[in-house]
């Protein structure tokens, strides 16, 4: 496969390549060099919130939204992984399905364990794949709880942070640092009873927070009943143009880089130490108490 | 880790419910697999399609409604179509014995019928999907 003419059209070559990446096969760090240059173009929206808050359903009209003003839209939807038997069950395209066969569109789901490389990586990797083929939006789904999945959604350029009406005590619970993240807040599901008193405690709860100069919206929806989604789209696109103006998306996405850099150095080096021969021996002297934790790690530190 | 098994679990045609593949895609999951669980009412396209962008090893429709003899071919040829068809395709649902020779002449690979336990369907899918 000669990666640098793949393009929007070869959904084939898209889907190899990113399964490529996504498990860290051999070869895989030749995508980068040849994509990486093409990349930026795209803008990345991450969608988060509690499970069935309709994230999925937001995702699905927002794509629609954004293919009627012909842009492609890449959709990555992050569901968790069972940790007993590595399996999982993706099951966010049943919202999508009629994206499934439109030219501007790809999606692709990921489980959120196991990815070789760590799931921020894969997700990243998926992210720029997209970006150099062709994606104007890529949209990220990850349900917000652990701090795995919550990690994927920093990556983007806009955080979109999903609420449902009766959440009340969960947004007491939630932590500060996930709420802190969202930049645009949707309440979904506005055609149920509760809908506005969310909203009014959202809002309470975002005044408790440190000012930033960008004060996120609190908005009402309804992905299936298809209300209010212009205002979310019009969100959108003033938080990336307050963003593009002050400078403030160049130093987002470098930040982005920047962990993302460490990540990966952070796996090669695990590997690195992983494969030393002296890893096994080291490690049952720290057991058997012969050395402490920071000299283990030293000697082997030393031996790369 | 190794990379797990990725199968598309879907459901063409216009049968009302979803309950076999539901438990086809749970014992899927229980075995380790990564499911790409589409839900009801698939058109071939739309099948084909998920089962491209998701690069998934493996196809597995669950069908009902009788109509078998149709849209399971259209799906292998759009597999074809799409330079997809190493992506192993197999079939389970009431399908009478008489069919099954044409099913595999057109590109399906097994076909499980009711009663055919779930081990049979994982072992199946673990010896023939390439990877
Ligand atoms: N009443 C109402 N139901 C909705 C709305 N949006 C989504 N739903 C329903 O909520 C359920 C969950 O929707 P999804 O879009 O799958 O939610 P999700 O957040 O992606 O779920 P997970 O990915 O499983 O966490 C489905 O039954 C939807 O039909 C809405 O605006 N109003
Ligand atoms: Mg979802």
């Amino acid at each position: 496969m000669n990666y640098k003419e793949v393009t929007w059209k070869n959904k084939r070559q898209i889907g190899r390549m990113i399964t490529m990446v996504e498990n860290a096969v051999e070869g895989h760090e030749e995508v980068f060099e040849a994509l990486y240059e093409k990349t930026g173009s795209a803008y990345v929206i991450g969608i988060t919130g509690p499970p069935g808050a309709g994230k999925s359903s937001l995702t699905d009209i927002l794509a629609r939204s954004f293919i009627s003003r012909d842009k492609n839209v890449g959709i990555i939807a992050i569901d968790p992984t069972s940790p007993f038997t590595g399996g999982s069950i993706l099951g966010d395209r049943i919202r999508m399905n009629e994206l499934s066969t439109d030219p501007r569109v790809f999606i692709r789901s990921m489980g959120s364990r196991g990815q070789l490389g760590g799931l921020s990586a894969a997700t990243s990797s998926a992210v720029q794949i997209l970006d150099a083929v062709g994606a104007d939006i890529i949209i990220i789904e990850t349900v917000g709880v652990g701090q795995s999945e919550v990690e994927i959604v920093k990556h983007a350029d806009s955080i979109l942070m999903v609420m449902v009406p009766g959440l009340g005590d969960d947004i007491q619970a939630m932590k500060a640092g996930i709420m802190e993240i969202g930049d645009i807040f949707v309440i979904n599901k506005s055609d149920l009873p509760g809908a506005n008193k969310t909203k009014i405690e959202v809002e309470a709860m975002l005044s408790f927070m440190p000012k930033k100069s960008w004060r996120p919206p609190v908005l009402l929806a309804s992905a299936t009943k298809e209300e209010g989604i212009e205002e979310v789209v019009d969100a959108l696109e003033s938080h990336r143009a307050f963003q593009e103006e002050d400078g403030l998306l160049f130093e987002r996405r470098k930040r982005n880089l920047n962990e993302l850099l460490f990540e990966i150095l952070q796996d090669k080096l695990f590997r690195q130490v992983k494969k030393l021969e002296d890893y096994p021996l080291v490690l049952e002297e720290l057991t058997e108490k012969t050395i402490d934790p920071y000299a283990a790690a030293n000697q082997l530190f030393e031996k790369i | 880790m190794e990379k797990p098994i990725r199968v598309l679990v879907g459901k063409p045609g216009l049968d009302g419910h979803d309950r076999g593949a539901k438990v086809i895609a749970r014992a899927l999951r229980d075995a380790g697999m990564e499911v790409i669980y589409t839900g009801l009412r698939q058109t071939p396209e739309q099948i084909v399609q998920a089962a491209i962008q998701e690069d998934v090893d493996c196809v597995a429709v669950s069908i009902l409604s009788g109509a078998h003899n149709t849209l399971l071919p259209k799906i292998n040829q759009l597999l074809i179509d799409g330079d997809a068809a190493d992506i192993l395709f197999v079939a389970g649902g009431v399908i009478p014995e008489a069919d099954i020779q044409f099913l595999k002449d057109n590109g399906v690979k097994a076909v499980f019928t009711p009663g055919t336990p779930t081990t049979v369907s994982i072992d199946f899918i673990k010896e023939n999907v390439k990877r």
